[in-house]
C-alpha cells in the first residue's frame, strides 16, 4: 500500500540542558517518499533525525518508525534503516571494502561477500576496493557512504545532508541514485541546506528553532509561504537593490541576471517599497508567480543560524 | 614595507588567555593536574616505606623463658617485626610462609637459653621469604642489634664474661624460595605485571573515545550492535596480546635471568587470564567515562601509579599502612603479582593462589558491569 506511512511521529521534542533543540515536531512520510527535510544551521534538523532513528532518546513525544515503537523498538528500526551521517562517519583507516564489509557483518547481511563486491561496482570502484577511505575525496566519500547505509537493503534511508561540500555534478550523480532507490519504494528522509536537493524533494518540512513551521508538497510549497512577488529592472539595479533592502516591505531581494526578483509576504508593504524606487531611470516592475527558489531564499534568510 | 614584526606580548597573551579557558573547561584534565601531585605525595608520604617495616612474622619459641620473653619485647620494640603468632609447634612457621600469610619464621630452639649460659653459642633462626629480596632484606639486618639490645640484660652479674667477644648465640638467615636474592626473581613477574596492566589498559580505554572522536561511534550506534557485542569485539583481540606478552617476558625471564618455574603451569596461566581481562574491562571502563583520547590517557596513568606502588611491585605489600593496603587489594595486579610469585618462586598449585584468584574474579565481574552499565546506547 503506497499510502502507508513509514515515519509517523507527533510532538517529538528533544532538551539539551533547558534548550529545547526540537520542539514539538510532528512527522508523516509516505512509504517511497523522498521528504526534504529544510532549515538553518542549529534549527534541530540532525536531532530530529537521530531521534527517528533511535540515536537519541526523545524526552517527549511517540509514534512509529516502519511499524515499530521510536521510543522502545529502537533496535528493530535500526536493522532496517539506513543512516547517513553528516560527517563522514566510516573509517578512514580501513579500504572501501572494508568499511562496506564491516557495516554488512554489523547488519548480518546474507552472502556478505557478494553484497560488498555487487555494492563496490555499482560504486564503479572495482579497481579502488583496497583503498583507504581516507584518501578518497569528498564526492566519493559521500558515494561510499551511502553505499554503506545501503548495503543491507534498508527500507528507510536518513540522510543528513548528505552532499554538503560536493561538487554540483556529484550531487546530481548521488541523487539520481536517491531517486533510483525511491522507486524501489525506499522512503527517504534527508536534510539539506540546497536549493537544487530541495526541488528533488517529493515533499518539504521547514524547521527553524526546533519548531516545523510548514509542511506540503514542494510544488505547494510557494503558496504555503505566501510570497507576492515582482521582477524588477532600472538602470542602476545595484542602487535599486540597496534601497529596497532599507525597506520593511521588500523581504527578499535576489538577483538573477539582468533584473531583480523582489518578493514579500505583505503585498501592501512590499508594493509600497517599490514605489519608494519608482522615480529612478529605467524602472519596470512586472507582477511574477513565486517560485520555489523565492520561497527557498525567503525561507533560507529569514532566519540566521540558530544557534541562540 | 616588508620589514620584520615586531614580538608582540598581545599575541602571547591571546594564547595564554585561551589556554587557561581551555584548561578550565576541561575539568577532568584539571582534576588531574593536581589530584596527581597530592597522590603522590600521600603514597610516597605515607604509604610508601623503603626501609620496611612492621613485616608479618611469626615466632616458633619451642621454650618460653626470660630471653625468649626479651627477644619478642625487642623485636616489636624495633618496629621491623610485626609479630602475628607465636606458636610452640614446629613447621608451623615455615607453613604460613609459603601460604604468603608471614613473610619472616624466627625460631627460637629447644633450650636455647641454657646453652646460651653455659657459652655453648646456641643457634637463632631467621627464615625469610626472599621472593622479594629487598623486603627481606632490611629485617635480616636489623636483627642482630635487635639481639644484642634484647640479651644486654643478661649479660650482666655472673655471665658478664660472656660480653666480651663475639655474641654468645649465633644468627643464622634463611633465605627461601630465591636463596641467592636475586632480585631479578622478584622484578621480572613484578614486570610483567606492569607491562600487562600498561598495555591492557592503555590499549582499551581508548577503545570508545577514539569511535567517538572521529564519529564512527554514530554509525555504530546506528546499526543493532548491542553493548556486550561491542565489548566482547573490541577487547577480545588483545587477549592475544596479552597472551603474546606473557609468553615473551616469561621466556625471556627464563633465559636470560634463569628464572626457575617451580609450580602449577595451569594455575599461572588460569591467574594471568583473569588478570588480563581485568584490565582489559579497566580500559573499558575508562573508555566509557573518558570523553576524549587524551583524558583517558590521563585516567590511565592514574591507575597506573598505584598499581606500581601499592601493589607490592616496587615496595614490600606487607610494609604499608592499612589504608594503602586497602587501595592495594583492589588493584588487580596486586592479587597478580601474589599469584605468579607464588607459582613461579614457590611452587604453588591451585589450592595456594585460590585466596588471590577469587578476589580477581570478583574485580574482573564488577569492572565488566560498570562498564555495561556506564555505556551509553546512544548519542545523548
Amino acid at each position: 500500500m503506497s499510502s502507508e506511512a513509514v515515519i509517523d511521529v507527533s510532538g517529538l521534542t528533544k532538551r539539551f540542558g533547558t534548550k529545547t533543540v526540537v520542539d514539538h515536531v510532528d512527522l508523516t512520510v509516505p512509504r517511497g517518499a523522498i521528504y526534504g527535510f529544510l532549515g538553518p544551521n542549529g534549527s534541530g534538523k540532525t536531532t530530529t533525525i537521530r531521534m527517528v532513528c533511535g540515536l537519541l532518546r526523545p524526552d517527549a513525544g511517540s509514534g512509529q518508525v516502519l511499524g515499530y515503537d521510536v521510543v522502545k523498538d529502537s533496535a528493530h528500526i535500526k536493522a532496517r534503516t539506513g543512516y547517513m551521517t553528516q560527517k563522514f562517519s566510516l573509517y578512514e583507516d580501513l579500504s572501501i571494502a572494508e568499511n562496506l564489509s564491516f557495516v554488512a557483518r554489523l547488519f548480518d547481511v546474507k552472502d556478505r561477500a557478494r553484497r560488498v563486491e555487487e555494492a563496490i561496482e555499482d560504486l564503479g570502484l572495482t579497481a579502488r576496493a583496497r583503498q583507504l577511505a581516507g584518501t578518497l575525496s569528498g564526492g566519493w566519500k559521500q558515494r561510499v557512504a551511502l553505499a554503506a547505509c545501503m548495503i543491507h537493503d534498508p527500507d528507510l534511508l536518513l540522510l543528513d545532508e548528505p552532499t554538503a561540500g560536493v561538487d554540483p555534478k556529484a550531487r546530481r550523480d548521488f541523487w539520481d541514485q536517491i531517486r533510483r532507490y525511491a522507486a524501489r519504494g525506499v522512503t527517504t528522509l534527508v536534510s539539506t541546506h540546497y536549493m537544487d536537493e530541495a526541488v528533488q524533494c517529493d515533499s518539504i518540512a521547514y524547521i527553524a528553532y526546533g519548531k516545523k513551521l510548514i509542511d506540503a508538497p514542494t510544488r505547494d510549497i510557494p503558496r504555503a509561504v505566501g510570497l507576492s512577488a515582482y521582477e524588477v529592472t532600472a538602470d542602476d539595479l545595484d542602487g535599486a537593490a540597496e534601497t529596497l533592502r532599507a525597506r520593511e516591505g521588500a523581504e527578499l531581494v535576489a538577483r538573477f541576471g539582468q533584473s531583480l526578483h523582489v518578493a514579500g509576504t505583505d503585498k501592501a508593504r512590499l508594493d509600497a517599497a517599490l514605489r519608494s524606487i519608482a522615480a529612478m531611470p529605467g524602472f519596470t516592475a512586472t507582477p511574477i508567480e513565486a517560485g520555489l527558489e523565492e520561497a527557498f531564499i525567503h525561507l533560507m534568510s529569514q532566519s540566521a543560524d540558530n544557534m541562540a | 614595507m616588508s620589514g620584520r614584526i615586531p614580538f608582540s606580548l598581545s599575541r602571547v597573551a591571546a594564547v595564554f588567555v585561551k589556554e587557561l579557558v581551555q584548561m578550565r573547561r576541561d575539568r577532568l584534565t584539571f582534576a588531574i593536574l593536581f589530584a596527581m601531585p597530592l597522590v603522590q605525595l600521600l603514597l610516597f608520604g605515607y604509604a610508601i616505606n623503603t626501609d620496611p617495616r612492621h613485616m608479618p612474622t611469626v615466632v616458633e619459641a619451642r621454650e618460653d623463658g626470660p630471653m625468649t620473653r626479651a627477644l619478642l619485647a625487642s623485636m616489636h620494640a624495633s618496629t621491623y617485626f610485626e609479630i602475628v603468632k607465636v606458636t610452640t609447634r614446629a613447621g608451623e612457621g615455615e607453613e604460613m610462609l609459603r601460604a604468603g600469610e608471614t613473610n619472616f619464621v624466627v625460631t627460637v630452639p629447644e633450650g636455647f637459653e641454657r646453652r646460651f649460659v653455659r657459652g655453648e653459642r646456641p643457634q637463632l633462626l631467621i627464615a625469610a621469604d626472599a621472593t622479594d629480596p629487598i623486603a627481606a632484606g632490611g629485617a635480616i639486618g636489623a636483627l642482630p642489634q635487635i639481639a644484642a639490645t634484647a640479651f644486654a640484660p643478661f649479660l650482666e652479674g655472673t655471665l658478664s664474661g660472656l660480653a666480651a667477644g663475639p655474641p654468645p648465640y649465633e644468627i643464622v638467615a634463611q633465605r627461601l624460595y630465591n636463596p641467592a636474592g636475586e632480585t631479578a626473581f622478584n622484578i621480572v613477574p613484578g614486570l610483567l605485571g606492569v607491562i600487562l596492566t600498561m598495555t591492557m589498559v592503555m590499549i582499551t580505554s581508548i577503545a570508545l573515545t577514539r569511535e567517538m572522536e572521529r564519529g564512527t561511534m554514530e554509525t555504530m550506534l546506528a546499526t543493532p550492535l548491542k553493548p556486550t557485542e561491542v565489548m566482547l569485539g573490541k577487547t577480545t583481540p588483545y587477549i592475544f596480546i596479552g597472551a603474546g606478552q606473557t609468553a615473551l617476558v616469561l621466556g625471556m625471564g627464563a633465559w636470560l635471568f634463569g628464572i626457575p618455574f617451580t609450580g602449577s603451569l595451569a594455575a599461572m596461566l588460569t591467574g594471568t587470564g583473569v588478570f588480563v581481562l581485568a584490565c582489559l574491562m579497566l580500559g573499558y571502563l575508562i573508555s566509557t567515562v573518558a570523553k576524549t583520547q587524551m583524558q583517558a590517557m590521563q585516567m590511565t596513568f592514574f591507575v597506573f601509579l598505584p598499581s606500581i606502588l601499592l601493589s607490592g611491585f616496587m615496595f614490600p605489600f606487607a610494609a604499608m599502612p592499612r589504608w594503602a593496603q586497602g587501595i592495594g587489594e583492589a588493584l588487580p595486579i596486586t592479587h597478580f603479582l601474589r599469584i605468579v610469585r607464588e607459582t613461579m618462586l614457590k611452587g604453588a598449585g591451585f589450592e595456594a593462589i585460590a585466596g588471590d584468584l577469587w578476589p580477581l574474579g570478583i574485580i574482573l565481574a564488577v569492572l565488566t558491569g560498570l562498564a555495561l552499565l556506564r555505556f551509553r546506547r546512544t548519542l545523548d
